[in-house]
Order: C-alpha cells, then sequence, then structure tokens
C-alpha cells in the first residue's frame, strides 16, 4: 500500500546541516561586530541624515558653482574617456596572449591571466594612488589608473570572447596555410568583435564611474569637490556634485546599452 | 555488404610503387599538364595523398586505425560512412589539422605527419579546403572573404582585407569569383548571402590560390537538396578543368558515385570499403551507412 499521508513540511536537517547553519549564524554576527554594527546609530541615523539633508538642500546651483562643476566633470569625462580608450588598444595584444590556443602557448597564456587577475585584484584607487607617487598629482595619474583598470577587465574578457569564437572559419584559414596571427586577423577578431564592442562599453561605463572618485586621492576629476565640499561643510555644494555624478553615470549607461544594441544588433 | 569490392586497388596503383620520390620536383611539368597521361612513355600517374596505416584516438576513444590507401592525382576520392564514423577526423589527419596516432599521413609527396609548422604551412599553401558549414566570416566582404585563400602564400596585414590588398591579389580574387558566378556582389558583407551563395564564396577562396589538392567535407549538406546539387556542380567542374586531386564526403550515396572516381567507406573504426565508383551500386554503400 502506498503512504497516504502527506510528507513532513520540513525535513529534519542532519546534525552536520544543522552545524553548518548555526556556523553561518554565528560567522554572520561576527562580522556584523567587527563592522561596527550598532542599533543604537541605526536608530539615531535618520535625525542626523534630515540634517544633513537639510544642511545640503537646495543644491548649490548658483551659475559661477555649476560653471566650475561642469568644468571639472569635462576633465573626468576627459579622463575616464582617455584611459579607457587607451586600455581597450592596449587589452588586444594583451587578450591575444592570454588567450588559450590561439598564439602562445599555456606557458604564456597562464602568465599574462595571472597578471590580469593581480591587476584586476587591486583596487582602481588604490592604483590612482600608486600613479599619483609615480606621476605626481593630476589627472594623468588618474588616466594611468582608468588605463591599468581597464586592461585588467578588458585583457581578461576580450581573451575570452576569442576563446568562445566558433572554430570553423579559423580551421578553414589554417587549411590553406596561414599563419596563427593572419587566423586570428581574419577569422577570430571579426567573429569576436560585437563581444568586443560590447565588452568596451561596460569599460567605458566602469571608466567613468571610478573616474568621479579619483579625485578624492588627487587623481583629477570632479572627486576633488566632494571632498573639499564635504571638508568645509559646504553641504549644498557636495550635494550638487552628488546629483551631477548621478546624472552623469547614468547618461553614459543609457548611452553605452544604446549604442551597444545600435552597433551589435544590426551586425548580428 | 559487397565483399567483391572490398579492398580493391585498381591495376595503376600498384604500378605508382616505389618510384614515387623521383616524381616529386617536377610536379609542376608534364604529369600536371594533361592529366599525367600525354607525353609521357609510361603512365604511371603521380600519388598526391598517402595514407599509411593511420590511426586517430580522442583520449581513450578509437576512432579508426589501420587506414591505409594512396590517391592519385587528378582524381576525386569520395569517403562515405555513417554519421560519426570518423570522415571530418580523417580529413582533418590529411591535412595535418590535428596529429595522428598512428601510422603517416603523406600530402604532395611529403610527410604531413610531424612536419615542423614552417613546412606544414608550405604543404597546405598548395591545399584548399570546403567544410560543411561554409565557415566565410561573416563581418566581412565576399571579396575580403576571398583574399584570405591566398593567405597561405601570402601573410600579413595586406591580405586582410580587400580594402588593403595588393592589385594583383584582387583581380586573382575577382578571377576565383568570377568562376563561382558572384563576382557582382564581390563587396557584398558576406552574412547577408544565401546558403548557395556562401558555399560559393568557400569555393572562390578555396580555389583562388590554384590548389593542387582539395578536400571538402559535406560541401552540400547544408544546403537545400537543388542548392546542393548546383554547388557540387560547380565544385567539380572547377576541379576538374584544373585537374585538382580531390578528396570529399558525403553522407548522400548518389554524390558519392556520381561525383567520386573512387570510393572509400568508412565503418566501425576500418576502411571496409575502396572501389572504383563505376563498379560500384548504390545497395554497396547501404551497409556503411547503418
Ligand atoms: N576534437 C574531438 N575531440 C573528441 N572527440 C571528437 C573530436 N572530434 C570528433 N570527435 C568524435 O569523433 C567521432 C567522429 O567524428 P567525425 O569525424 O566528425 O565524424 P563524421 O564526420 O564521420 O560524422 C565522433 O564520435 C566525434 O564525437
Ligand atoms: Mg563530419
Amino acid at each position: 500500500m502506498t503512504d497516504l499521508t502527506a510528507p513532513a513540511r520540513f525535513e529534519r536537517p542532519s546534525a552536520v546541516t544543522f552545524l553548518g547553519y548555526l556556523a553561518g549564524l554565528v560567522l554572520v554576527f561576527w562580522c556584523l561586530s567587527g563592522a561596527g554594527f550598532s542599533m543604537d546609530k541605526v536608530m539615531t541615523s535618520p535625525p542626523r541624515f534630515a540634517d544633513f539633508l537639510s544642511r545640503a538642500f537646495p543644491p548649490n546651483l548658483s551659475g559661477d558653482v555649476l560653471g566650475r562643476l561642469g568644468w571639472k566633470m569635462v576633465e573626468t569625462l576627459q579622463i575616464a574617456v582617455a584611459g579607457a580608450v587607451l586600455g581597450v588598444i592596449l587589452s588586444l595584444p594583451v587578450a591575444l596572449l592570454a588567450a588559450r590556443g590561439l598564439i602562445a602557448g599555456p606557458w604564456v597564456n597562464q602568465t599574462t591571466r595571472i597578471v590580469l587577475g593581480f591587476i584586476r585584484a587591486v583596487p582602481d584607487i588604490a592604483w590612482a594612488l600608486v600613479f599619483v607617487v609615480a606621476v605626481g598629482l593630476g589627472p594623468f595619474a588618474g588616466m594611468l589608473a582608468i588605463l591599468i583598470d581597464t586592461v585588467g577587465f578588458c585583457g581578461r574578457f576580450f581573451a575570452d570572447d576569442m576563446e568562445a569564437t566558433e572554430k570553423g572559419p579559423a580551421e578553414s584559414l589554417t587549411a590553406t596555410g596561414a599563419r596563427r596571427l593572419d587566423v586570428v586577423a581574419c577569422a577570430t577578431i571579426p567573429a569576436a568583435m560585437p563581444a568586443f564592442v560590447s565588452t568596451a562599453l561596460y569599460a567605458l561605463e566602469k571608466a567613468v564611474r571610478s573616474s568621479t572618485i579619483l579625485g578624492l586621492v588627487g587623481a583629477g576629476g570632479i572627486g576633488i569637490e566632494l571632498k573639499v565640499g564635504f571638508d568645509l561643510f559646504d553641504y549644498p555644494t557636495a550635494l550638487t556634485v552628488i546629483l551631477m555624478i548621478a546624472v552623469v553615470v547614468i547618461g553614459i549607461e543609457q548611452l553605452s546599452g544604446h549604442a551597444r544594441t545600435k552597433i551589435i544588433g544590426e551586425q548580428r | 555488404m559487397s565483399d567483391a569490392s572490398l579492398k580493391r586497388p585498381g591495376p595503376q596503383q600498384r604500378a605508382a610503387g616505389p618510384g614515387q620520390a623521383a616524381h616529386a620536383p617536377d610536379r609542376a611539368q608534364p604529369a600536371r599538364a594533361g592529366h599525367g597521361t600525354g607525353a609521357q612513355a609510361v603512365p604511371v600517374p603521380a600519388i598526391d595523398i598517402e595514407a599509411r596505416q593511420v590511426a586517430k584516438r580522442f583520449g581513450d576513444t578509437q576512432i579508426f586505425s589501420d587506414v591505409s590507401f594512396r590517391l592519385e592525382r587528378g582524381r576525386a576520392t569520395a569517403l562515405v560512412g555513417a554519421n560519426g564514423a570518423g570522415k571530418s577526423t580523417l580529413l582533418r589527419c590529411l591535412m595535418g589539422l590535428i596529429p595522428v596516432s598512428g601510422g603517416e599521413v603523406r600530402l604532395l609527396q611529403q610527410t604531413a605527419t610531424q612536419a615542423r609548422p614552417a613546412a606544414l604551412r608550405a604543404l597546405r599553401a598548395r591545399v584548399g579546403l570546403v567544410s560543411q558549414k561554409h565557415n566565410i566570416v561573416p563581418r566581412m566582404s565576399v571579396l575580403s572573404n576571398v583574399l584570405h585563400g591566398l593567405l597561405g602564400q601570402q601573410g600579413g596585414p595586406r591580405h586582410w582585407s580587400h580594402v588593403l590588398a595588393p592589385a594583383q591579389s584582387r583581380a586573382q580574387a575577382m578571377q576565383a569569383l568570377e568562376k563561382v558566378g558572384l563576382a557582382h556582389l564581390a563587396l557584398r558583407r558576406a552574412d547577408r548571402l544565401s546558403g548557395g551563395q556562401s558555399q560559393r564564396v568557400a569555393i572562390a577562396r578555396a580555389i583562388v590560390s590554384r590548389p593542387e589538392v582539395l578536400f571538402a567535407d559535406e560541401p552540400c549538406a547544408s544546403l537545400d537538396p537543388q542548392a546542393g546539387e548546383d554547388v557540387m556542380d560547380l565544385f567539380f567542374d572547377l576541379a576538374r578543368r584544373d585537374g585538382v586531386t580531390v578528396v570529399f564526403t558525403s553522407h548522400n550515396i548518389d554524390h558519392a558515385l556520381r561525383y567520386g572516381d573512387r570510393v572509400l567507406g568508412l565503418a566501425d573504426g576500418r576502411m571496409r570499403l575502396d572501389a572504383t565508383a563505376s563498379s560500384l551500386h548504390e545497395s554497396d554503400l547501404r551497409g556503411l551507412y547503418d
């Protein structure tokens, strides 16, 4: 006979599972305490936040402030675009070395991938600090930080994109005696182009987001205005900066999404 | 099964024995011109492709073993067998695109197995391939795709795109396109072509370098029957006109018998059939496709 009573709603966890849950819970509480979590501060923060808002509102929209911040924003975008474009260009040869089975042997692939992993592991703001030391304060240090960040990102994903292309066209060219580099240039790269475009546009979005805070460490761009605004308790100007950053970043994301469908959508 | 037709090399093949190497240097001369017969006192057809006990394994999976044959210059050989029998794999081994697990392949009278990369490239520059999926590059123009067929002979950025290509190469590519009847579409993007047109571009790319051997892996498998017939007719017209040696795989018994001079059949990891096409009937081949 089949047993028709409904099964239990919950399966009883085994002792090991139970201990696992318990350990997880302990871990979360340990982290919360490490993060200085305090219910007291949570309770008192809304009034303080409201206080900040009341002092920051309305944002400073006077002509000369908007003009100054506007130019800083232009510089920020210049840093982002210059760094991202150079980074994308440099990523291509790096990706050729990182892609398995293309032109370089496994040893080179692995070494390149490890270096790229290291580059990605270091946060962009840390790269900016390093370049400030290397080339001095200013936007050039910021551009270099964006550049290397872009190489870490695009180098890896361009390589993955090329590995994922269909092998047929490449094989057909190899069969006619073409060299590896010629095969890559004529079959692999054209096939990976839509993916490259998508990845590069994403890198640009990322660069714009990063470039807005590089100023915090003196590497150029609008970030410095944010820092100064808070340091001088000039909250209305700081709020203007925050809003400006939000508008530009959202704008760039929209634009890049539009470009993506325009370029790739039509080419597929 | 047709036991009678198994392993029956034609008389000329036996004649083309050890003296082969002597013919290698002057292949471009008399033998080439008149299908290897004309002026010579003793018509000894040259052997363009030779497999000696070739075996191929992927990991622990044996695909085939003990495959041996010698294919004469200017002849078309059909390689038949069921899906997954290893036809494409054997073609790749013949071109040195993948290493063999045993035995030896000689292509154009040179060892293709264990050849050094540069030597292998030089050898492949005398060979063309048309595959099942046309494998042309979608994002480039038809003309650039055809130019890529010259990369084996002239590498480098000038042959990456028709925009940069030397005038002579462009003219050569246009001639090849003319031969497949697509000269008027030279600047069309390759992904705006029909299946039949794409396969013609692939043929143009394969013949633009005037290869001595053409490989074709189910050249019409992805086409509808009529377009397939047209492509096969065109391909073999061009190959025969230039006396090119052809090896093609096919899942179509009729095609194998109609376009092949000789038929090789792969089954159960062995070469189960080797006969002239004229000695075979469709029924002889059916067993191979089960
Ligand atoms: N690169 C590869 N790695 C592992 N197995 C493969 C590879 N290529 C082909 N095979 C296997 O080899 C067998 C023969 O394949 P293939 O030569 O494509 O057959 P056919 O062309 O006769 O249909 C198939 O079972 C296939 O799965
Ligand atoms: Mg196949």
